[in-house]
């Protein structure tokens, strides 16, 4: 009887073992190691490293200021996106909430972007800002708005800016999908007691919508600010980081670091130093968002 | 579900997983070739069924690109021990060292010495050396030659024929220095043609122009002995070098966003005629061919800024196969290498693939255009051969730094400056 039981137990745990295989093997097993690499002055080949103990990182929070430059930009970069880029979803999503005519085209339309690479993206917004050939630029000489043409993404000016553009709009759609989801979720009964009761449509949006709707931002916002904060393919197809450090973000800098300079040891301690960041940021928004739903 | 087809059931799945995780096994009767050469795949292909027909040996090409996906999958199957009987290692000097120390490349050099080095003797100097560790190497890597060159490539410039003749200039007379590289700008600038475009966004081909502008004003020497941190980048030298970025920001030289595209975008520009010159490598010929196969152009030096010295380039070998030492197919590997360099497989290679072949023997059967290229190999020189080599950060903040002067937003000296200052901090460490 007893064996018997084992026997069982065993059986289920043979049937949960392809995916603990997995998940140690490509999830926990990397996740430690990175960890363990980011104290050893390893070069990616040689089967020896030598352990360094803090000395990465020291260099990285004494020492290296192009890291926290892109740390920066990245920051930039999502604090458009938490804005522009979210405040444009919304928009979308409350225009298409409503029984407009050809709604399902629209979402599709707006989901397109999402759905496309990041290089490819990025190398159709090259042709779009190129300086010479440019479409925008061609648009602005035809308004009459001449003067602002420029090489977008060569001036130091606009790179950044121009870089967010590009992650923005091929960002939005995402946004765009979860925060339609969460306004088809609100029973409809509330909007229709509210407008018997003389509600205008921004009164209904303030006391109705927003509040239901903060789960669905919070939800839309730590997405934003993981995957932007990571943004890469983008700054590889269009500016590779420059020009000079302009557009440099911690992914590009870690993977310089690992690729071009062959310091995998000091790479994975940005890696660390970087990932302790993001999951700092994510705990205190998550803690932000309680507290605003106590309120 | 019943004990017996559950027992069957986890037994199948364990067989299944231990095959699975089970490590490639390498074929005594097969040599196999890992490469990224996308571009070569076809040809390579044609060459493997050649020698199968000849030796009744199998050589099974495989491709992985692009080239970062390649040079990953090579580093991680050195790890665990799986790499191929032959295979190319991409990347610096040091990263080839490190293979090497590592136990995982040939040394060629008995090889190549065989038949009174007819082997070696066959190929351009230069190609070889970018393969070769010298005595006293600064990697610690015993001296030898480790992998074998299958063709050259220089960097250095092409003008376009027909946009010249547009603008009133002789096409048959591009600038002999680098005054009257901007003086032929101007008239260019005048007639609305774009001069100069490069993918300066990939900041090596500005580290590239950098260095053939250096070397050729101050001389190798005092290059190398700045790398090796007893001239310091403040030197007016240096300064004078940067000042060529700050005048073809001034002078209009270069094409507008130049100096963030990559090299893809500005082979088009060139290729589409908007712009005269491309600083690009000889592997443009087989692009530019892809893009306008009716694009008239010539290859060039660099303009040189003074005559007192060679106008040094970029160049050697473009792409090189090592032996793994660890393979059990060795000496058939190096056979294999010998027979694919050997003038007839060379011609082919280059004829296929319009690359510059690493032998002298087969350069009288390629097109005009890359003799024009193979002209000038004598030229060329590499980081991975010269004797000491300025540490990774230094470079990248220098050709960053020429980003910052090319977009106005430092000025040579400020960049001088500021790489000095990284410099002496690389130096402490």
């Amino acid at each position: 009887m007893h064996l018997q039981k084992l026997r069982n137990f065993a059986g289920n745990y043979v049937f949960i073992a392809p995916a603990l295989l997995f998940f140690f093997t490509f999830s926990l097993y990397p996740f430690i190691k990175v960890f363990q690499l980011s104290v050893t002055d390893w070069d990616g080949i040689s089967p020896m490293m030598g352990i360094v103990w803090l000395a990465n990182f020291k260099d990285l929070f004494m020492d290296n200021p192009v890291f926290w430059l892109s740390m920066k930009n990245a920051f930039v970069v999502t604090l458009l996106a938490l804005t522009v880029q979210n405040s444009m979803a919304l928009f979308l999503a409350l225009l298409c909430d409503r029984d407009i005519r050809g709604g399902n085209v629209y979402r599709v339309i707006f989901y397109l972007p999402p759905v496309l690479s990041g290089i490819v993206v990025g190398l159709i917004w090259n042709w779009i800002y190129d300086g010479n050939y440019g479409l925008l630029n061609h648009f602005l000489s035809f308004i009459g708005l001449g003067d602002l043409t420029r090489a977008w993404l060569s001036d130091s000016r606009t790179a950044l800016v121009g870089v967010s553009m590009i992650h923005m709009w091929k960002g939005f759609g995402w946004g765009f999908i979860i925060l339609l989801a969460g306004l088809q979720s609100i029973p409809r009964e509330l909007y229709e007691a509210a407008r018997v009761d003389g509600a205008n449509s921004w009164v209904v949006f303030k006391n109705i919508t927003v509040p239901l709707m903060i789960p669905v931002f919070i939800l839309v916002s730590i997405l934003t600010i993981l995957g932007t904060m990571q943004i890469y393919d983008i700054i590889i197809a269009t500016t590779g980081g420059g020009p000079g450090y302009h557009t440099e973000v911690p992914m590009t800098r870690i993977l310089t670091t690992m690729l071009n300079t062959s310091q995998f040891g000091y790479a994975s301690a940005m890696g660390v130093v970087f990932g302790v960041i993001l999951l700092v940021v994510s705990l205190v928004q998550i803690r932000a968002s309680k507290m605003m739903r106590q309120v | 579900m019943k004990p017996l087809f559950r027992q069957k059931f986890i037994i199948f799945f364990l067989a299944l997983s231990l095959a699975g995780c089970a490590v490639q096994k390498q074929d005594a009767g097969t040599l196999t070739v890992w490469h990224w050469m996308s571009d070569r795949e076809s040809a390579f292909q044609e060459l493997a069924r050649r020698y199968g027909e000849e030796t009744g040996i199998r050589v099974k090409f495989e491709l992985f690109a692009p080239s970062e996906a390649y040079a990953q999958r090579v580093k991680a199957s050195a790890q665990t021990n799986t790499l191929p009987d032959i295979y190319g290692v991409l990347g610096e000097k040091r990263d080839f060292a490190s293979f090497i120390r590592s136990g995982y490349v040939e040394d060629l050099t008995p090889a190549l010495h065989e038949d009174n080095s007819a082997w070696r003797n066959s190929f351009y100097s230069q190609a070889l050396a970018v393969n070769e560790f010298l005595p006293g190497n600064e990697y610690g890597v015993a001296p030898g030659v480790y992998g074998i060159p299958l063709d050259v490539a220089t960097i250095q410039m092409v003008y376009n024929k027909k946009l010249y003749a547009r603008a009133g200039l002789d096409p048959d007379a591009p600038p002999k220095n680098w005054e009257e590289f901007v003086r032929h700008c101007r008239v260019l600038n005048n007639r609305d043609i774009p001069c100069l475009v490069s993918g300066f966004g990939e900041i090596w081909m500005i580290d590239a122009l950098a260095a053939n502008y250096a070397m050729n004003w101050m001389g190798e020497e005092k290059v190398f002995k700045t790398y090796k941190g007893e001239v310091p980048y403040t030197d007016p030298d240096w300064v004078r070098v940067l000042s060529l970025f700050k005048q073809m920001t001034d002078e209009d030289l270069l094409v507008q966003g130049a100096v963030t595209m990559v090299n893809k975008t500005a082979e088009q520009t060139f290729a589409n005629e908007r712009a005269a010159y491309a600083f690009n490598g000889s592997w443009c010929v087989n692009v530019y061919k892809g893009m306008n196969p009716a694009l008239e152009y010539r290859a060039m030096l660099p303009p040189p800024l003074t005559d007192r010295r060679p106008m040094k380039i970029w160049g050697g070998a473009g792409s090189s196969f090592v032996v793994n030492h660890r393979s059990p197919n060795r000496e058939a590997a190096v056979k294999f290498l010998r027979w694919l360099t050997a003038d007839a497989q060379e011609a082919y290679l280059a004829n296929e693939t319009q690359n510059l072949p690493s032998t002298r023997g087969s350069l009288d059967k390629v097109a005009p255009i890359l003799a024009e290229f193979a002209d000038d190999i004598e030229n060329a020189t590499h980081p991975n051969i010269y004797p000491v080599r300025e540490k990774p950060v230094v470079s990248e903040a220098f050709n960053k730094g020429i980003q910052s002067i090319l977009i106005g937003e430092k000025t040579p000296e400020e960049v001088a400056g500021q790489v000095q200052k990284l410099k002496e901090k690389e130096m402490r460490r």
